[in-house]
């Protein structure tokens, strides 16, 4: 035996676990019988079957006909920066608005090139920044503050 | 003839101002983001999925819809041709001869044969909907639960094995889906399920949160990590007209394809991408010289192109007429009609004729316009590639995040999809297809209703599925699909099919 396609057998892993997960917590819910089925019957049914496909993967991937697969390695600079950009866009948007929010997402995002120009980025903020107003503000009328809540209230 | 009729309303509606306007709109958005690499048509109308909710007419909004999705196989196929990069995953096969031509001084030919063989193929597609569509439907209204949960799961399974990539793990991802359909109050019994308290979740998953989380950052991320480098062949086209041989020799492929892509584009997982493939394949198989492929032959230009675009508008069929989608655009188009209260089904053709007929009209129309678009303004879309990524995608997340926030004016689904975001990372690397977690998240609810409601007919008794002649006959076209799949002869074959795909 020997550990050939990783790409199979961590996808099979995350099938078990998201299987079970789901059957796991359908038990918290009535299951009900076939004529009569609860909210807890279906998810249930799912659930188990999920996991049982995980098993089945990342039991071939151990066979010698499966293909060999390495995980790439993981790009936590982009991963973070990407998702850190989005997460400061949603906690800034309601409170200090879209200029500043928008402002701060492009900036923090734009980091993640390994080709990143700093006054490229600049350029880019402005140019977002005058259209977002348009579209978003004056065009689809989109509710949400485009100022700091402390500066217009 | 009834189709004149159809066809007189689909044109009475699709000529409206708001129409024409949107259907222009949504086939430029369509053409700019088919020939950006790295931004594809799924990602696009999750984005302005929440902002159709602001138009009054449904309409309209699918009308723009389906323009960004057809209008992406045709600037698709610029890029491909130009840069040698696909724009679109369905103009992969593209590059192999349409970028030979350009680097041999006939880009404008590639780019016109290319042209005139979407328009040919969007326009029979277009007359095949309209004529396929109605006895569809006809057959879907003998559908009682019984045979609709048939026909999901037929339709499911026949997705992941006309999809790319490993069948197991493609189903393990539609199930993933149903799941995720479920979170949210169940409609029978009231209790909400998997919400785990947090109060918006009992309203369900968001759809568009998950297709940006796992389509729009998880791509941008990956994107990022390859570091791509573009560089542009023919920054000047020249002459479009192709030689009078060229177009002689593009004639054929052209029909082949239409035909080829018309039938594909109706099965699950078919659509685009596998359209084109195959065609490239019967192309090459046909020509008296398949050593030439691959080095600038228009034939391997005129086949996919034609293909790609009819399948496309091909698999707006099963949408239109059985509510079921076909593959992860269609999912969205469904969730597009779900917002303004429309329920997907057979019933759509009478419930909403002008919605019906004005869209599949509006694909004609749509078609004419890409022509247009395509060939005099080539020299825009040649400046738009010089924008680079770096500059692209910090827009594309703006526009995702705005999008997300403005489905029901909350950070919540903004937030929603940074678990999604990392979801879609993981699929990644552990080389899952993420597309059919996507018809399964649409199906979900509706799959277990039927269930549901065939288990109550039949009073607990699973035989209800099997005893029932069109239940039977949907469910063994599915075990016959699983089987083949899984038979060694086949299973190898299908992967070196896939294989020249992913070269």
């Amino acid at each position: 035996m020997q550990f050939r396609n990783r790409q199979d057998f961590w996808a099979g892993v995350m099938f078990i676990a998201i299987g079970g997960a789901f059957a796991f917590f359908s038990t918290n819910y009535e299951l009900g019988t076939p004529a009569r089925m609860g909210p807890g019957y279906f998810p249930m049914m799912l659930g188990i079957l999920l996991a049982i496909l995980g098993v089945i993967i990342s039991w071939q991937s151990f066979a010698k006909t499966s293909e060999k697969t390495e995980i790439a390695p993981t790009g936590w600079r982009e991963i973070l920066l990407i998702l850190a950009s989005v997460a400061v866009f949603g906690f800034t948007l309601p409170s200090l608005g879209m200029v500043v929010a928008v402002t701060l997402m492009i900036l923090i995002s734009s980091v993640a090139a390994y080709d990143f120009v700093w006054k490229e980025t600049l350029i880019s903020v402005v140019v977002l920044l005058i259209l977002s107003y348009l579209v978003f503000v004056k065009g689809l009328e989109l509710q949400f503050p485009v100022w700091p809540k402390f500066l217009t209230a | 003839m009834e189709i004149f009729e159809h066809l007189a309303l689909g044109f009475s509606t699709a000529l409206s101002f708001d129409n024409i306007f949107y259907c222009f709109v949504g086939v430029l958005l369509g053409t700019l983001i088919g020939v950006l690499p790295g931004l594809g048509p799924l990602a696009t109308i999750a984005m302005l999925l929440p902002i159709t909710y602001k138009m009054s007419d449904p309409t309209t909004a699918l009308i723009m819809l389906a323009g960004i999705y057809y209008g992406a196989q045709y600037g698709g196929s610029t890029t491909a041709i130009l840069v040698n990069l696909p724009g679109e995953t369905s103009a992969v096969v593209t590059t192999l001869d349409g970028y030979q031509m350009a680097r041999r001084g006939r880009p404008g030919p590639a780019l016109a044969i290319a042209a005139i063989g979407s328009f040919f193929a969007g326009t029979v597609a277009t007359m095949l909907i309209a004529a396929a569509a109605p006895p569809l439907s006809e057959v879907a209204f003998k559908f009682g639960p019984a045979e609709y949960f048939s026909l999901m799961v037929m339709g499911l399974i026949a997705a992941v094995v006309l999809a790319h990539g490993s069948v197991v793990k493609a189903l393990g991802m539609v199930i993933f889906g149903l799941l995720l359909g479920m979170i949210g109050t169940d409609v029978n019994s009231g209790v909400a399920r998997f919400s785990f308290d947090i109060p918006e979740l009992t309203d369900g998953l968001d759809f568009t949160a998950v297709a940006m989380g796992i389509f729009g950052f998880g791509e941008i991320i990956s994107n990022l990590e390859q570091r791509e480098n573009r560089e542009i062949f023919a920054r000047k086209v020249g002459k479009l007209m192709p030689s009078w041989d060229e177009f002689k020799r593009s004639m054929a492929p052209i029909v082949r394809g239409t035909m080829l892509g018309s039938f594909l584009g109706i099965l699950p997982g078919g659509g685009a991408v596998l359209s084109s493939f195959t065609s490239y394949a019967v192309e090459k198989k046909l020509s008296k010289t398949p050593e030439k492929f691959g080095t600038g032959m228009i034939e391997g230009v005129a086949g996919p192109e034609s293909a790609n675009n009819a399948g496309a508008q091909a698999s707006f069929i099963p949408m239109l007429t059985l509510g079921i989608p076909t593959n992860a655009v269609m999912a969205l188009m469904i969730a597009g009609m779900m917002i303004h209260n429309i329920q997907p089904g057979p019933q759509v053709m009478t419930s909403n004729p002008d919605l019906f007929w004005g869209l599949i009209v509006s694909m004609w129309i749509g078609n004419l316009m890409l022509v247009v678009l395509n060939l005099p303004l080539i020299g825009i879309w040649i400046r738009l590639l010089t924008v680079p990524y770096r500059v692209l995608y910090p827009a594309i997340v703006l526009f995702c995040c705005v999008g997300v926030y403005s489905v029901n004016n909350n950070v919540f689904d903004v937030f929603m999809t940074i678990p999604f975001a990392i979801l879609g990372y993981l699929f990644r690397k552990f080389a899952c297809e993420p597309a059919p977690l996507l018809l399964g998240l649409v199906l979900g609810q509706l799959m277990e209703e039927y269930l549901r409601r065939a288990m109550t007919i039949s009073r607990g008794d699973w035989s209800i599925f099997v005893t029932r002649p069109l239940s039977l006959t949907l469910l063994v076209i599915a075990a016959v699909l699983l089987v083949i799949v899984f038979m060694p002869a086949i299973a190898k074959k299908r992967k070196e099919a896939f294989a020249e795909e992913e070269s």
